[in-house]
């Protein structure tokens, strides 16, 4: 997750997350967590109001497919309305 | 105790802000804190039922109505002014003191007013005590930002005053109360409610106006105006069914501007208009579990939209600026400020946070009366709202790549305000009885059942996730400076464009209407010069002779003419 870190000013302590390989256990360890969040639902009983509910792991799933088409679609909006910063000419 | 029901509750900081210009040093700031303080000691003093009622012109004016619905609304309008007070004890400038503190009184006013024509008063008092807060900034961006704020919430209140006029004509009742659409009174009341709740494309002053704000102004500005107006609605709205959509579209359509804005107090305010949605929703279904529901979310988000509102004034002060293209790696300047903001975020909807408890309730009702359609849509704004407000703002402000910016950590106030603020977010969602006590109605509910606690976590997770893998494969669009176009566009761009082009076409035709006109005066009077001038042919001087030699042809041809 974290880009090389040019900007950082020379002698500057080195922490925890400069490394890279840190930001990868990270992004592992969600990745489990999220397997293991999913797998839970096979140990309780569910109570659902919608049929939906019923389909294994459909809050993840909803959430992640929610998440990219949300990333994807602003990404496109964005060719349609991003102007210059001082647009207005409020500056 | 009939004194202390009789004052009404916002005067306790109305007043008192009036004497804070006339104090100094310390004995200013202990005053500022105590006021909300005395102010809340009052509430809880005060007895259920109808106090100070005032009779002018004919009407009965409530300054004092207190239920249950007003006092979850009061108990959060002062604890967020006492955390304000407490974020902005560094602020030397008085100006910004005495509004901050009128336009929180104003709020509270607002609340337990018991008729409309009281409501109005101080609505249109939260609008202009709050507009300083914007021009204490002192750019000239500030300042255009707030006049457009201004003659928004003057609009408003002006809608509302006549929605009053008409309604009043039509029931013969300026009570505040149950009002529900339908006359034309009734309609213009709901329009100017649903400008102040930020509606769908009536939002925009929203967006707007608040990162323009100060430092400290935007923390307060945050908690009031738009939930008055969650209150005013829930108070005459509740079970309009139109609300449910209204609501539904606000949680969806701003989480797209979200995700591609900059400036991250901005993003803030995208994401306060889909809290909006949330409440809006509650007050649409209108049953006492999504009331409660709106009531409860009103109150915990009030609490963590500071808080992260709070986070990002601080990093403002410090590096001097919001914008997500030119910060990262504060966490190693300002790891106090990253905690409190990543408390802030996960308050949003992770378990254990102030807005699971709160947010659930809705979620639940709209579950329960079975909109299907509005539950999806919930469901994809709580994880884009989290996806955005609790990975976007952490992530561009503290993380992300070393922007190489070192800066003290936040001035101890500010540290405070948000060290309590987060306290109480986190209280709230691990022990959330004693908000559920204070709702309108009895709650039946509980929010930490094992499905709940796993679906809503496998939302926020997988979300994270989604973050996580956009991150990794670079598709996420990265944070460009830039404006993007908005509702305001209509009346900042397409309006003044339209007003130049229609007054360049009418100076035009006025012009050419000019320029024809004259021509044809000029040619007239040089056609008259030149028959009618000193050379004009019949201005010419004839001999007698001439004459009678024209009368002797005439009568020749007559003769002729005659024999012929």
């Amino acid at each position: 997750m974290a880009h090389p870190d040019k900007a950082r000013p020379r002698g500057d302590k080195r922490y925890w997350l400069d490394e890279r390989r840190n930001v990868d256990k990270i992004y592992y360890g969600l990745l489990i967590v999220c397997g293991a969040l999913a797998t839970a639902e096979l140990f309780y009983e569910k109570h659902a109001h919608f049929a939906a509910e019923n389909w294994f792991a459909f809050y993840g799933i909803f959430g992640f497919i929610a998440c990219i088409g949300l990333v994807l679609t602003a990404k496109e909006l964005r060719k349609l309305l991003k102007r210059g910063e001082d647009y207005y000419g409020d500056d | 105790m009939a004194t202390i029901d009789g004052l009404p509750p916002g005067l306790i900081l109305i007043v008192g802000a009036l004497l804070v210009p006339l104090l100094r040093g310390r004995l200013r700031t202990a005053w500022m804190l105590v006021l909300p303080v005395v102010g809340f000691a009052h509430l809880l003093m005060l007895d259920p039922g109808v106090h100070a009622a005032v009779e002018l012109f004919g009407y009965t004016l409530i300054q004092s109505r207190v239920d249950r619905l007003a006092l979850v609304f009061g108990y959060i309008f002062y604890i967020a002014a006492l955390l304000g007070v407490i974020y902005a004890l560094h602020v030397e400038d008085k100006v910004q003191q005495v509004a901050a503190l009128v336009y929180a009184g104003a709020a509270i006013g607002a609340v337990f007013a018991g008729d409309l024509i009281t409501l109005f008063v101080y609505w249109e008092l939260t609008a202009i005590a709050s507009v300083f807060l914007i021009l204490a900034r002192g750019t000239r961006r500030a300042y255009r930002a707030s006049v457009r704020y201004l003659l928004v919430q003057i609009g408003s209140g002006v809608l509302l005053l006549a929605g009053i006029v008409l309604h009043q004509a039509q029931t013969g009742s300026i009570a505040f109360e149950h009002i529900g659409l339908g006359g034309p009174g009734a309609n213009l009341i709901f329009i100017a409610f649903g400008i102040k709740c930020a509606f769908p494309l009536l939002h925009n002053w929203l967006q707007d106006a608040y990162p323009e704000a100060t430092v400290t102004g935007t923390v307060f500005l945050s908690a009031f105006t738009t939930k008055l107006a969650v209150y005013a609605l829930a108070r005459s709205f509740a079970g309009t069914e139109m609300l449910v959509w209204i609501g539904a579209l606000m949680t969806a359509f701003p989480i797209f501007y979200a995700v591609i804005e900059n400036d991250l107090r901005r993003v803030l305010a995208y994401g306060l208009n889909i809290q909006l949605g949330f409440m809006v929703v509650g007050i649409g279904i209108g049953t006492e579990l999504s009331l409660n529901g709106t009531a409860a979310h009103a109150f915990s988000h009030v609490l963590y939209k500071a808080l992260l509102f709070m986070s990002m004034g601080a990093v403002l002060f410090r590096t001097g600026t919001c914008k997500g293209s030119e910060l990262g790696g504060l966490y190693k300047s300002m790891p106090y400020t990253t905690a409190f903001c990543i408390v802030g975020a996960a308050s949003i909807s992770a378990p254990l946070f102030g807005g699971f408890i709160s947010k659930s309730l809705i979620l639940a009702a709209a579950a329960e009366g079975h909109y299907l359609i509005t539950w999806l849509v919930l469901l994809f704004a709580s994880a884009g709202a989290f996806y955005f407000s609790g990975m976007k703002i952490p992530y561009f402000a503290f993380f992300a790549h070393d922007s190489g910016k070192r800066c003290e950590e936040a001035p101890r106030n500010m540290l405070w305000a948000m060290g309590i603020t987060a306290a109480l977010c986190i209280g709230i969602g691990v022990y959330p009885d004693p908000l559920y006590a204070i709702l309108p109605y009895q709650v039946n509910f509980e929010p930490y059942t094992t499905m709940h606690v796993v679906t809503q976590l496998q939302l926020l997770l997988f979300s994270a996730l989604a973050f996580a893998v956009l991150m990794r494969t670079g598709i996420y669009p990265p944070e460009l400076r830039s404006t993007n176009l908005d509702s305001d566009w209509t009346y900042r761009h397409a309006l003044p464009k339209l007003v130049c082009a229609l007054t360049a076409a009418v100076s035009r035709t006025t012009a050419q209407v000019g320029s024809a006109w004259a021509a044809f005066f000029s040619s007239s009077m040089s056609r008259l010069y030149r028959y009618h001038g000193p050379q004009g042919v019949l201005a010419r001087t004839w001999p007698t002779g001439s004459m009678a030699l024209w009368v002797m042809i005439l009568l020749l041809a007559y003769l002729v003419a005659y024999y012929l």
